[in-house]
């Protein structure tokens, strides 16, 4: 059923959320800390695990790939509701952030990939 | 007439919004197809277009939460709310196989390490320079110079405003678009050839969609290699942004 996706999900979710809030309150902050990533690794074992023993079927899948495809939109639908009008007083931040790290991200991807050694395409 | 239209808005907020976001991609869809011939991902124009309804709806209703403020679209609050992002966030692991991943080695999680801490530093040391001084915001531009999901929950995590919210939405959204346009044109100056190096690929550029569509546009059989790399990055992002990466910038700059 559709709905054991879903409900596998929002358990992920739930207890990925309780999870970062818990780890939060032991490192002495009042805020969740990693939560969602809490989450996506539960949510990865849990499949690896259910997968081994045949218990997830296409069908319960697709309760969750669902909300896997519906995430741009909704990641739309948050730019929508963003404070835009502030954020455009520091245009040239955002900017000089953005060109200067795809800068520095390029310069080490050039640079470990020219250390890969010829033999995977070559050979 | 309109009083009854913006009842049924109104009444039915998340539908209205499904409806309105939908259109939205559409539209994007047919401009990355038809102008940019395809050269500009879809969710990337639909993303830009959403930030500009966003400017529009803060501008109308003076508020702080962009087009959600006007009631006709406040359901747009909801689907783009924290609950249904985070949500659909989550689902995207379920896209990962963790087999192909334990492939790519160590390199890859290297170039997963890199590509966060890299762009954040660059990210915090920017916003420093423009005078931001507190933990949070420093944290939340860098965190969204990792990926524009990144950026946004870390920030809600350590409590940012709104305003340094959009910055850093900005700053991932700028950098998505960059990934995608320049990728193909500076692909043979990062050695984009072989699985091994789309995986660094997608380690090192971050955000899904700019890496997919980066690659697409380089080559197509080294999408998946990319993209498999960089689901586990905004989830890699997530996890330290707002641990981690925050106790260093705290610890810091202090507060």
């Amino acid at each position: 059923m559709v709905i054991y996706g879903t409900a596998l999900l929002a358990f992920c979710h739930a207890l990925g959320i309780v999870l970062g809030d818990l780890l939060g309150h032991a490192l002495g902050m009042k805020t969740n800390v990693g939560g969602v990533g809490i989450a996506m690794l539960l949510l990865i074992l849990l499949r690896l695990w259910l997968h081994k023993y045949g218990r997830l079927c296409a069908t319960s899948e697709s309760g969750v790939n669902y909300w896997g495809a519906i995430y741009i939109p909704v990641v739309v639908a948050m730019a929508m509701q963003q404070n835009v009008v502030s954020a455009l007083h520091g245009g040239p931040m955002a900017l000089l952030a953005a060109v200067g790290s795809v800068l520095v991200c390029g310069l080490f991807i050039s640079f470990i990939n020219r250390a890969e050694k010829p033999d995977s395409k070559t050979s | 007439m309109w009083g009854i239209f913006e009842k049924a808005a109104k009444d039915n907020g998340l539908i209205a919004a499904f409806a309105l976001v939908g259109l939205v991609m559409l539209v994007s869809g047919f401009i990355s197809r038809k102008l940019t011939f395809g050269h500009v991902q879809g969710s990337a124009i639909a993303i830009l277009i959403g930030l500009a309804l966003a400017y529009v709806g803060g501008k109308i209703s003076g508020g702080s939460k962009g087009l959600a403020d006007i009631a006709l679209f406040s359901g747009i609050g909801l689907m783009g709310g924290n609950m249904l992002r985070d949500f659909a966030i989550v689902a995207t692991a379920f896209e990962v196989h963790p087999g192909e991943a334990k492939r790519a080695g160590w390199i890859g999680f290297v170039a997963l390490l890199l590509g966060t801490v890299l762009p954040f530093l660059v990210g915090v040391c920017v916003a420093r320079a423009f005078g931001y001084t507190d933990a949070v915001s420093l944290t939340t531009i860098g965190a969204g110079a990792v990926t524009y999901i990144v950026g946004p929950v870390t920030g809600t995590a350590i409590g940012a405003s709104s305003e340094v919210m959009a910055l850093s939405i900005a700053t991932g959204v700028i950098k998505a678009i960059i990934v995608m346009v320049a990728t193909p044109a500076a692909a043979k100056f990062m050695r984009l050839k072989t699985p091994r190096s789309a995986m660094v690929f997608g380690g090192l550029a971050g955000t899904v969609s700019g890496v997919s569509a980066g690659l697409a546009a380089t080559d197509r059989k080294l999408v998946p290699y990319g993209a498999l790399v960089a689901t586990f990055h905004t989830g890699l992002g997530c996890l330290l942004g707002p641990s981690v990466l925050f106790f260093a910038v705290k610890a810091i700059f202090g507060n």
